[in-house]
């Protein structure tokens, strides 16, 4: 079995959510995009863990997991106190710190 | 057998993160972006990676996009409705100058790798009891961090969530 399929889509999705939270400004689909970065790099652990028969790469997979978890949990809270005091979503009006 | 699996998943994962990053309400995205997830467990199952694949059903496609579906949903925000631009020009240009060369770098990196073939794997490669140990023994003190790091976020989503901020 080839390992270098899995690894260029784990590339793609990667590049896929970055170019996702560069170009949009919806912060919900900024959101989605860091999860998609995420993924990316999931796949690549998992391949590489099973191209080297370790089970470390599934463990930091399921670090990964716990801590998309965790991120998810506080961004979403962080979105939703930004659309109370804002009644918008557009990351290119929050530009407070510009200065 | 296991080549047509892997393009009939790859193709969803991609398609639907290609859609995800595409269509222009957050509902639809996130929706496309379940599809690219279940998509993602079905490659893991072909890695001989069940507990991993099933977690990703779980956890991912299951708990965290149902919360950010959730989120979607109750904010219903119409910013992003038709007629009104989400692209970002600067970001635009921003994604053409890094994403492209990097893409190109990796994608050559990885073909031009002298990478060796996946050999078969053992019979309990993945499995839950196998992670289970892994994750109790030589990981044990990154997993224990790992529920404080949870808490932690749990407190501060609770919090900021609360707050209203002046």
């Amino acid at each position: 079995m080839d390992p270098r399929p899995y690894l260029t889509v784990a590339v793609i999705l990667f590049l896929l959510g970055a170019a996702g939270f560069l170009v949009r400004r919806n912060l919900l689909v900024l959101f989605l995009a860091v999860e998609l970065m995420l993924n990316g790099a999931g796949l690549a652990l998992i391949t590489f863990a099973r191209m080297h028969l370790s089970m470390d790469g599934e463990a930091l997979f399921f670090i990964m997991l716990a801590l998309a978890a965790a991120e998810s949990a506080v961004g979403l809270a962080m979105v939703i106190a930004i659309y109370r005091n804002r009644h918008h979503l557009d990351a290119d009006k929050l530009d407070d710190l510009k200065g | 057998m296991h080549d047509a699996l892997f393009w009939f998943c790859a193709s969803i994962a991609v398609g639907g993160a290609l859609l995800a990053m595409l269509r222009r309400e957050p509902l639809k995205c996130a929706l496309s972006l379940i599809a690219s997830f279940v998509a993602l467990a079905g490659l893991y199952f072909l890695l001989k990676s069940p507990f991993p694949a099933v977690l990703q059903i779980l956890l991912y496609a299951g708990a965290i996009m149902v919360l950010i579906v959730f989120v979607i949903m109750f904010l219903n925000d119409e910013s992003g409705a038709p007629g009104k631009g989400d692209i970002s020009r600067g970001g635009l240009v921003l994604a053409v100058l890094i994403l492209v060369p990097l893409g190109w770098i990796l994608i050559r990196a990885i073909w031009n790798a002298d990478l060796p073939m996946m050999p078969a794997a053992p019979e309990d490669f993945g499995t839950v009891p196998a992670m289970g140990e892994k994750l109790f023994t030589t990981w044990l003190y990154p997993f224990e961090v790992l529920s404080l790091l949870l808490l932690a976020a749990m407190a501060g989503a609770v919090l900021l969530a609360k707050k209203r901020l002046d």
